[in-house]
């Protein structure tokens, strides 16, 4: 079966830019959206929205924490803030912030994370955080988002400028194929069943989405239906959704680009644990260290988070059934 | 303008408050709470406009003040609910199980007069940054207050925010400082020390007014001034001079009431210091 064949690509972006172009959409339906940045605004292709909003658009300089607390401040009198920055700088950097003024008081704030994950490449470990799934998630009220390419990223974007309340979106800096329909909508806490099967269920999240598509090619060609679930929103989980792909097929493999501890694969087995059935299930994803530089498709090899590691640990959740 | 003896009555009763709800809780902050006390009186009781029974966390058509010291809850509550925004005798719930008025403030449940969760320090500035800003872009005429401590200067983002409302602007910010000298540890010379605080401030591009924060007659003269100052590019910060614990002899000028709470004996003395003007708060 081809299965890519109903995943064409046209053509390699980066998912900061749908974020970028996303906000600058965003700006232009709703009159209260507002941008700050920290010193990174080319980073985080904000430049858009700068541009046709320069009173609505607060540079910050290098302080984060300021940065957060000031969007929390803004949002209070009906503006619509979005604050980006490096996913570190904007999670584990400032959580104090996100956790007392956005998260506890339930502000309307759109946090963009750029350049998470492994994928980050040749900056190296201080700057690639595979822990902040994690760390956005345990906060209560925050709404977790991990779009998977330009199109889906922008359109998370637009959906997060409607939604009222805190926002964590995640996105990338490598160029990945843009595979996504460029017109669908983005509606928050929906899984998005990318292929249909029946053996085994990968439910991938940002980057690794394409991984597993192709995991899925690849299986499908030896004879195994893999089903491929596009886990956009982690927060809140489409625990439904989750649970009847995987009822269906009996065995998962959760793809991430983050480590195991607070990620995806850690979500799934808990909502599995709470089901009161048993799955085999296996997890492509950082085990308890950090990364360190190189290409991005090197450190996806090293750390096993290719399509060829998906198709390994399909095989092996097969095995266990 | 209201009358400079009302206002001293009324702060007297604030302090009975503060008293009464950290003894009754059996912990909570006194004395940084009962430093700020004569300046915050001033401001909800003659200048600062805002609509009590008419709050609305958007702050439209008001002015806004944050606390960023959230610890000294009891003094923000006992204002509050002495303004109007709620009723008195809900101080007596004070940090109990499933009162609005948690040990440190929060918005989850609703109490009319928070904008902002506080407690963790450093963070108030910042958020009262954003709001100025915001009723910049709205084009509104209205200020935006906020209280921090002196010891909280220690936390960095304070200056982060300091560079971040010189650089930006932002004049419809009046800020204040409860430099009353003292911190948990002890003094701030003797913890962290503060070093020139007026120069600090100045040096950031900050119009600066320094303060007898308990003299009435000159609180309401500098928030005057400060006034007055808006609007000229600079934000605005007052270092209002003050005594920890002050009102109460045995409470006053150290850090030792910081966070502790009076016992029964100790709060009956401090409250003969104290007279009742407006009526306690039923327990």
């Amino acid at each position: 079966m081809d299965i890519l064949k109903n995943f064409p690509n046209s053509g390699n972006k980066d998912t900061r830019s749908g974020f970028g172009a996303g906000v600058a959409e965003a700006g232009r339906r709703d009159s209260e959206v507002v941008a700050f940045c920290a010193d990174l605004t080319g980073s985080l292709k904000l430049d858009e929205f700068q541009k046709e909003n320069p009173d609505k658009f607060f540079e910050c300089g290098i302080q984060e924490a300021n940065m957060v607390d000031a969007a929390a401040g803004i949002s209070l009198c009906g503006k619509i803030p979005f604050i980006g920055s490096f996913a570190n700088f904007v999670t584990s950097r400032v959580y104090d912030q996100i956790r007392q003024c956005v998260a506890y008081a339930g502000t309307n704030v759109k946090i963009g994370a750029s350049h998470a994950g492994i994928t980050l490449g040749e900056d190296g470990a201080t700057h690639q955080v595979m822990e902040d799934i994690g760390m956005m998630r345990m906060l209560p009220n925050m709404t977790v988002l991990n779009p998977c390419d330009y199109n889906q990223t922008k359109a998370a974007t637009i959906a997060a400028a409607k939604y009222n309340g805190p926002v964590y979106i995640r996105f990338g800096r490598p160029s990945v194929p843009n595979f996504t329909p460029a017109d669908a909508e983005f509606e928050i806490g929906k899984a998005i069943k990318m292929v249909e099967g029946s053996d085994v269920t990968i439910f991938a999240t940002g980057h690794l989405v394409w991984e597993a598509i192709n995991a899925a090619q690849v299986l499908s060609d030896e004879g195994i239906s893999a089903e491929v679930i596009d886990i956009a929103t982690i927060k809140p989980l489409d625990t439904e959704a989750v649970l009847a792909s995987i009822s269906k097929t009996g065995a998962a493999v959760t793809a991430e680009e983050h480590l195991i501890a607070g990620g995806l694969g850690e979500l799934i087995s808990g909502v599995i644990a709470r089901s009161g059935s048993l799955y085999p299930m296996e997890f492509v994803a950082v085990d308890d260290k950090f990364g360190q530089s190189g290409t991005p498709a090197r450190l996806m090899k090293e750390y096993g988070l290719d399509c060829e590691h998906i198709v390994a640990a399909a095989k092996k959740a097969l095995s266990r059934k | 303008m209201a009358n400079i003896d009302t206002l001293n009555s009324i702060a007297s009763q604030v302090r009975r408050d503060i008293i009464r709800m950290v003894s009754k809780a059996g912990s909570g902050h006194p004395g940084g709470s009962m430093s700020s006390t004569d300046f915050i009186t001033a401001l909800f009781f003659d200048k600062m406009k805002h609509s009590p029974e008419n709050w609305s966390r958007n702050g439209k058509g008001n002015d806004m003040f944050f606390l960023s010291i959230g610890h000294v809850s009891p003094l923000f509550y006992s204002i509050l609910s002495r303004s109007g925004y709620f009723p008195i005798d809900e101080m007596a719930t004070f940090r109990e199980y499933g009162s609005r008025l948690q040990g440190h403030p929060c918005t989850e449940k609703g109490l009319p007069g928070v904008y902002m969760p506080s407690g963790s320090l450093g963070q108030g500035l910042s958020v009262a940054c954003g709001a100025a800003l915001g009723k910049r872009i709205d084009k509104e005429n209205n200020f935006v207050y906020v209280l921090i401590g002196d010891g909280e200067t220690q936390e960095g983002q304070i200056w982060e925010a300091a560079l971040f409302a010189a650089h930006h602007k932002i004049d419809n910010l009046i800020a204040m400082t409860d430099w009353n000298g003292q911190q948990i540890d002890g003094s701030t010379d003797s913890v962290m020390n503060l070093g020139d605080l007026e120069a600090k401030w100045k040096s950031f591009g900050w119009e600066v007014i320094v303060a007898d924060g308990h003299n009435m007659e000159e609180i309401l003269a500098t928030f005057d001034a400060a006034k007055a100052a808006s609007g000229k590019g600079k934000p605005i910060m007052i270092l209002f001079r003050t005594d920890m614990g002050h009102g109460v002899d045995f409470m006053s000028g150290t850090h030792k009431w910081h966070g502790k709470a009076p016992s029964a004996e100790q709060a009956a003395e401090a409250l003969k210091q104290l007279p009742e003007t407006l009526g306690d708060f039923k327990i």
